[in-house]
């Protein structure tokens, strides 16, 4: 990259988010609302949060549900969705099913939550999991399926079989689609923390923006959950992207290389 | 004067015998009929036919990809029943595993070797293909010629007694297929393996092969065997060679009335 290319890569969203933020602040003050927060005012309750403690708490707590029910999605739907793609029989048997599934709303699923786990972590995580689980699943599946017939065979004509074959050939074929998957759910089950914690427990990112409005109608401190929560899935999905710029999986990748 | 002795016959090692090959889509489609065919150790065959002739599907049975409707194929008089490590199928290039590196690829069939021994071995058939300086390369960073070479190093890396190459060099351009062609005569001079090399390419097949074998229209049989008596390296104007390339021509054309 050329100097001037990498300054105006850099120069240039600066200055639109400076245009949005000066939009932003010129109309809060052109309509003279005492409801919707000002930049500035954001800014102060983002310091407000910090200077309590809850920015680090709620957003370690936030993170924590992400994790543990994205970590089970990913430990359950990659060898489900492997296993389905290696035996076609199974996967047809399973498809519809899935199928019918995929298309819910995670948050249709709240009220199941509930039911099963009650006001708890293990309802928001349970959510997170459901959310995650299919685009995971799906894209093993779909992974493993569309590993070239030659590269199997190749790798029998080693003398591969069974799991070794699986291990060193199948996988790696089908791992450029699994990231993709991956990366998609990472995406959803950050959407779906944020609703998960606005029903189903009492801290993290979501319960902040709902307890702000409730308890005193602080919109700084809605406005200010809602911008974290922007950054940290900005974060989530930029460091899952350098997963797929590692070199064993990035010829799978060849559109999207920008 | 001492006679020299006459060197003794060589012996066959793969013997084909009777085989069928009926493909059943909504009709039958009969592919091979009542094919016989020996191939002497450390010989060079070319099976010439082209594209849908049935060729291919001859190699995949050979190689035990395929299991034949009748007849039987024979390897060191045992018969094949499946894909075999001693026995390796080059691909076009597209054989290549895209999430190995050159030298992960070369070694992909060493894994029960100590790893000095492994290491020895991937740096002599990095040599013998001249991919020196690519050894850390992924096949994304590699031209087809070169990823070809990838192909054949990685199989002559486990000491097959036989090569199957299903038209290995018809994606690359003209100037790479004639030094592949070189570069294969040299390998296979030097490491003494029998090869069953899949061409539609005339030209190709008189310039490397022992015996050309020509193939009529489907369903395909032996149409004639055409001995190449020339010695390499072989001169593509000399008379003898532009005879037999035009008697296969011909032999060709009635086959397949071009």
């Amino acid at each position: 990259m050329t100097g001037r290319r990498r300054l105006e890569a850099i120069l240039l969203p600066a200055l639109a988010a400076a245009a949005l933020i000066a939009l932003w602040h010129s109309a809060v003050k052109a309509t003279g609302t005492n409801v919707f927060p000002s930049p500035a005012a954001v800014a102060r309750g983002v310091a407000e949060l910090a200077r309590k403690g809850l920015l680090v708490r709620y957003t370690r707590d936030s993170l924590l549900r992400v994790a543990a029910g994205y970590g089970a999605a990913l430990a359950i739907g990659i060898p489900a969705g492997i296993f389905l793609g290696w035996r076609p029989a199974a996967a047809r048997a399973a498809n519809p099913v899935i199928q019918l599934l995929r298309p819910i709303s995670p948050l249709a699923w709240i009220p199941v939550a509930i039911v099963l786990f009650g006001i708890s972590d293990m309802s928001a995580i349970f959510l997170i999991f459901l959310a995650s689980l299919f685009p995971i699943l799906v894209a093993a599946m779909n992974g493993v399926r569309g590993v070239p017939a030659m590269y199997r065979d190749a790798g029998r004509n080693f003398g591969l079989s069974g799991g070794a074959l699986l291990s060193r050939v199948i996988f790696p074929a089908a791992l450029p689609e699994i990231l993709a998957g991956l990366r998609i759910a990472l995406g959803i089950a950050w959407i779906v923390v944020v609703a998960a914690e606005m029903i189903a427990v009492n801290s993290g990112l979501g319960y902040l923006v709902i307890d702000s409005r409730n308890a005193g109608k602080r919109y700084d401190l809605v406005v200010a959950a809602m911008l974290l929560i922007g950054v940290i899935g900005l974060i989530l999905n930029l460091l899952i992207q350098r997963v797929s710029r590692l070199r064993a999986v990035q010829w799978g990748f060849r559109e999207e290389s920008a | 004067m001492i006679p020299v002795p006459e060197p003794a016959p060589r012996r066959t090692k793969v013997e084909i015998r009777g085989l069928q090959m009926t493909f059943r889509a909504e009709n039958e489609v009969r592919v091979l009929e009542n094919m016989d065919l020996d191939v002497r150790e450390g010989e060079f065959v070319c099976i010439l036919g082209p594209s849908g002739c049935g060729k291919s599907t001859l190699l995949n049975i050979v190689a035990g990809f395929l299991a034949p409707t009748a007849g039987t194929v024979k390897i060191d008089s045992e018969e094949v029943h499946g894909p075999d490590a001693r026995r390796i199928f080059v691909f076009q290039e597209r054989g290549v595993f895209p999430w190995l590196t050159v030298e992960g690829n070369i070694g992909f069939g060493l894994g029960c070797l100590p790893r000095a021994e492994r290491e020895r071995r991937i740096a002599h058939y990095v040599g013998l293909v001249g991919l020196q300086g690519f050894e850390k390369a992924y096949p994304q960073e590699l031209s087809g010629g070169m990823k070809q070479r990838v192909e054949v190093a990685r199989a002559l890396a486990v000491d097959p007694d036989v090569l199957y190459l299903d038209e290995p060099f018809g994606a690359l351009d003209s100037i790479t297929r004639l030094v592949m062609r070189g570069e294969l005569l040299r390998i296979w001079r030097a490491e003494q393996k029998t090869i069953l090399f899949v061409t539609h390419d005339i030209e190709e097949s008189v310039q490397l092969a022992d015996r050309v074998v020509v193939m009529s229209a489907r369903p395909a049989h032996i149409r004639r065997i055409v001995e190449i008596d020339l010695p390499h390296p072989r001169d593509l104007s000399s008379r003898r060679y532009l005879e037999l390339r035009d008697g296969i021509f011909e032999e060709i054309g009635l086959a397949h009335r071009i």
